[in-house]
């Protein structure tokens, strides 16, 4: 399984003519904006809605969208506004995301940085790992632990790391393996660098950049692993406002209030299209030989 | 290539322990099956329980119940169903044939969109419809797949009444299913096409068969989809993992009646023995589609089952 080389990377979006430039460049801001503003709505808007959701205009109940200022994008069956709820929902969403890449960065990098230096049992063991993940249904797995141990932001995000930094610590590896066949490394090790300064000074800054690549897709992916999580109802606590558990709600609601299901659902969209759109872009700066 | 296949089963066998260790432990974490078992049942004594233990084996040590477990998978015994006693390998012989028929008829569908559009990509590479094919493969990367599902269902069933929701009411219910992993599956799969074709593209026999004066369609569709068609099945094998983690969630959303919806259902009625046997299927399933499309890559490929 780790043997077959994966060709998926356009190696010639490099030299795409000039005038798209501007089309690249459009989808960066864009990019920019949406996960901007995303990200900025997640950190302000507990402050706009101190009550987190959760207040009730029952007068108002199932209003439709559009129709009144107070509830623009109208009011779910207990008459919560949808606006405001998809505004909080990121919140955990974005977290999740966020965190969930941080940890398997940090595990996956320093494993994969040891097997490509050292080989040896670390790269054996580097190796299965990355067998037994590609093997794995991931949702599945996580729905098998998540159901008996519950579910909660610190399941989900400990599942997401224990099946991710594989993907880290093997794309390193790759790296590693052949920066250190590469003159400037093999002349710093003539010179007598040591292993720790080499990794610091020599290897790691060139591993950055397809390591920066893969983690903006990976914050994409885990959104969308998250919402289905609790969209399945394996997620985050439902009293939370989240996209996952708006859409799981809409869903019964989908015949008389289809606005209850479709924004949050935007919201996911727009934000993960956001970091793909910027995954592309520094894929197309960083990584022009396709190496992710 | 004895040495290779020896390795490639070695490697399949070692991720099935470790995938059935994995949920074997999962289930008994969760807590006594006995005391569920019997909760329907009235007032129980603890040697009730005890009874129910024994039957069930569960009085015995992890290790013991494991080897148990997996002597079961070699013949196809799972075990027997907490609710009803149905045997589960009967309930995954009903479930998979609904799942099996799903992916296939999803992933044809994803190969006829995304075939025709990645050439076409390749094409007109860096053209407008290079680029309106390339954002579009992004939009339909970004989709979260459960949502996908319920709009396809608010437009065909809601808004215009031509498709039934969900279950399975005739051939019919299995357009929706499909259309929603197909779409999901070709955002991926047309980039993945576009770029082994535009390596294809520029190889000498491409430029022979051009001087033959073949037409040019005969050139993209018979000379040069040939050659992307192997780096395509890997890459379609190596996501297969993923395919049947999207594939479980777009059923339970259209309560379409295959493994996906079996183990979903499992979970919420605390069913293990049925959990268990799914969840066991699903990933041979993965392990076995990883193995075949190894062995066939090796077969063609000498540098693979050297490397």
């Amino acid at each position: 399984m780790s043997t077959s080389p994966i060709p998926v990377i356009d190696a010639k979006a490099a030299s795409a003519p000039d005038r798209w430039r501007h089309l690249r460049s459009l989808e960066f801001i864009l990019g920019v904006l949406l996960v901007g503003t995303m990200l900025t709505l997640a950190l302000i808007s507990p402050l706009i809605f101190p009550d987190l959701g959760t207040r009730m205009d029952l007068a108002a109940r199932l209003t439709a969208p559009f129709t009144e200022w107070r509830h623009l994008l109208g009011t779910d069956p207990l008459g919560r506004d949808v606006l405001e709820r998809v505004l909080l929902g990121g919140r955990v969403s974005l977290f999740v995301g966020f965190v969930s890449v941080a940890g398997s960065v940090t595990v996956g990098v320093i494993v994969g940085l040891i097997a490509g230096y050292y080989r040896g049992f670390w790269d054996m063991f580097l190796m299965r790992c990355v067998d037994v993940q590609l093997a794995l249904p991931f949702i599945l797995i996580a729905l098998t632990f998540i159901s008996i141990l519950g579910g909660g932001l610190g399941n989900i995000i400990i599942f997401m790391i224990l099946s991710q930094w594989v993907q880290y610590a093997r794309l390193v590896r790759g790296l590693v393996l052949s920066l250190r066949e590469r003159e400037f490394v093999q002349a710093a090790r003539a010179f007598g660098v040591r292993d720790l300064s080499m990794v610091r000074h020599h290897i790691l800054p060139n591993v950055l950049g397809p390591v920066v690549i893969l983690m903006t897709l990976n914050v994409a992916e885990n959104i969308l692993l998250e919402s289905s999580l609790t969209f399945l109802g394996l997620g985050v606590d439902p009293q939370i406002p989240t996209w996952g558990g708006m859409l799981a709600d809409g869903r019964n609601y989908l015949q008389t209030a289809w606005w209850v299901s479709v924004f949050p659902g935007l919201a996911i969209m727009l934000t993960v299209l956001g970091l793909n759109l910027l995954g592309d872009w520094l894929r197309d700066r960083l990584d022009p030989l396709g190496k992710v | 290539m004895l040495g290779f296949l020896l390795k490639r089963l070695l490697q399949a066998a070692f991720v099935i322990l470790v995938v059935t260790l994995f949920v074997s432990y999962a289930v008994r974490l969760s807590g006594d099956p006995a005391i569920m078992l019997a909760q329907g049942a009235g007032s129980v004594t603890e040697e009730d329980l005890q009874n129910i233990r024994t039957g069930l084996g569960l009085d015995r040590p992890f290790p013991v119940q494991y080897a148990e477990f997996l002597k079961g998978m070699v013949v196809g015994d799972f075990g027997r169903s907490f609710l009803g006693g149905t045997p589960v390998s009967q309930l995954i012989g009903d479930a998979l044939p609904a799942t099996l028929a799903l992916a296939g008829a999803s992933l044809l569908l994803s190969l006829l969109i995304s075939i025709p559009l990645g050439i076409q990509a390749a094409v007109h590479q860096g053209g407008p419809i290079d680029q309106a094919i390339r954002i579009g493969s992004l939009v339909g990367l970004s989709f979260p797949n459960f949502w996908l599902a319920i709009m396809l269902v608010l437009l065909l069933s809601i808004t215009f009444p031509l498709l039934p929701p969900s279950g399975w009411d005739g051939p019919m219910s299995l357009i929706m299913p499909t259309l929603t992993m197909a779409i999901i599956f070709s955002a991926t799969n047309v980039r993945l096409v576009r770029t082994s074709m535009l390596e294809t593209l520029g190889a000498q026999y491409i430029m022979v068969a051009r001087a033959k004066g073949l037409k040019n369609s005969v050139v993209l569709y018979k000379h040069a989809l040939r050659n992307c068609a192997i780096p395509l099945i890997t890459y379609i094998g190596l996501q297969f993992g993923k395919m049947i983690g999207g594939l479980v969630v777009v059923e339970k959303v259209f309560n379409w009646p295959g493994m996906g919806t079996l183990a979903f259902d499992a979970i919420s009625a605390r069913d293990y023995p049925v959990l268990q046997g799914s969840v066991t299927v699903l990933a041979l399933l993965v392990v076995f589609a990883n193995l075949l499309v190894d062995v066939a890559y090796g077969l063609v490929d000498p540098r693979i089952r050297n490397g």
